[in-house]
């Protein structure tokens, strides 16, 4: 095995890890914060259209945290810089 | 599959990618649209004038709930924003269009102007010392953490927007090539919610952070008087959207 693979190989490791473990938090923290925004609705039905914008803009924020492990992930899936120094 | 978008032209060190011209033609089928709904616009409105002034009434009522005092200054930015990225992001479902919105470069163009429209709005509203001395509210220590944040929420805001946008087209094309034809359908009602979501939260993070720039004029009320230039004049006509109310 030359180098190039071993390179290719421990990049897709890598990246799957990192999403596998990256959406772990993410998914914790939505899950958490729409459970608590059904307990709020639930005790206090009137106040449903502000708590959904709340959640939404919450849920989005929340979200980034993984597209931000996902755009990692392509970066060094398929636009890895260090790729450069390998081959040249 | 790639991630760039492809370039059609090219001249010299300028290059013009699909992403500028669908971006383009979006931005002029808008105009001409909106040329169209309003060239004559009556009291007794027709089945057309009725649905754009439904569309405005609605996403007035949504800026009034989150910013009621400057609705009226902040409403173009934020409904151009909130049509223009529902149609650039359901725009990428025809067969051959990508929407613009997958490109790094037209999101972060698009938080550019968001980030530049906060201080704007911020000055214009509150004069530029006021405005700077918020920077500084609570202690100038903080100033460091004011600015990364500044930063990192406009990074954020492009980041968010491509990274939805291109991962679900490209999740569509990957069970294209594992499943085949029309398998990948369901998900593009996926995409289709993601897409209105997306645009959703865009406008809204826009008008939380207007506000947000604005909120200091709250705190600081008490010691400097508010500007007068902020308030719409009062005998201007009527908004054109009440007339059928």
């Amino acid at each position: 095995m030359n180098e190039l693979s071993w390179f290719a190989i421990l990049s897709t490791i890598a990246v799957v890890l990192a999403i596998a473990i990256g959406v772990i938090g993410p998914a914790i923290a939505m899950g958490r914060a729409i459970s608590s925004a059904l307990d709020a609705i639930a005790r206090q039905p009137e106040a449903e259209k502000s708590i959904m914008r709340t959640l939404f803009i919450g849920l989005a924020m929340i979200e980034s945290l993984a597209i931000y492990v996902l755009v990692i992930g392509l970066i060094v899936l398929f636009r890895n810089p260090l790729l450069e120094h390998l081959l040249g | 599959m790639n991630l760039d978008a492809s370039v059609l032209l090219e001249f010299g060190p300028l290059q013009i990618t699909d992403t500028v011209v669908t971006t383009w033609g979006l931005m002029l089928a808008l105009v001409l649209l909106a040329r169209l709904l309003t060239r004559n616009l009556s009291a007794k409105p027709d089945r057309l004038q009725a649905l754009s002034e439904g569309i405005v009434s609605l996403i007035e009522d949504a800026i009034v709930q989150v910013l009621p005092d400057h609705s009226k200054q902040v409403l173009p930015l934020v409904a151009t924003l909130w049509i223009f990225l529902v149609c650039a992001n359901l725009i990428g479902l025809i067969p051959g269009v990508h929407s613009p919105t997958r490109d790094l470069s037209a999101t972060t163009a698009l938080a550019l102007l968001v980030f530049f429209s906060v201080h704007w709005f911020g000055i214009r509203n509150l004069g530029l010392k006021a405005y700077l001395k918020h920077y500084l509210s609570p202690s100038p220590l903080l100033l460091p953490f004011h600015i990364i944040g500044e930063i990192t929420r406009t990074l954020a805001l492009a980041v968010r927007l491509f990274g939805n946008m291109m991962s679900l087209e490209m999740a569509a094309l990957l069970i294209l090539l594992v499943a085949g034809l029309l398998a990948p359908i369901p998900l593009l009602m996926l995409h289709i919610i993601e897409a209105l979501v997306q645009a959703y939260i865009f406008g809204m993070l826009t008008l939380i952070y207007i506000a947000g720039s604005l909120q200091s004029q709250r705190q600081t009320g008490s010691t400097t008087p508010p500007s007068a230039g902020d308030d719409p004049a009062p005998p201007k006509p009527p908004n054109k959207e009440h007339h059928h109310e």
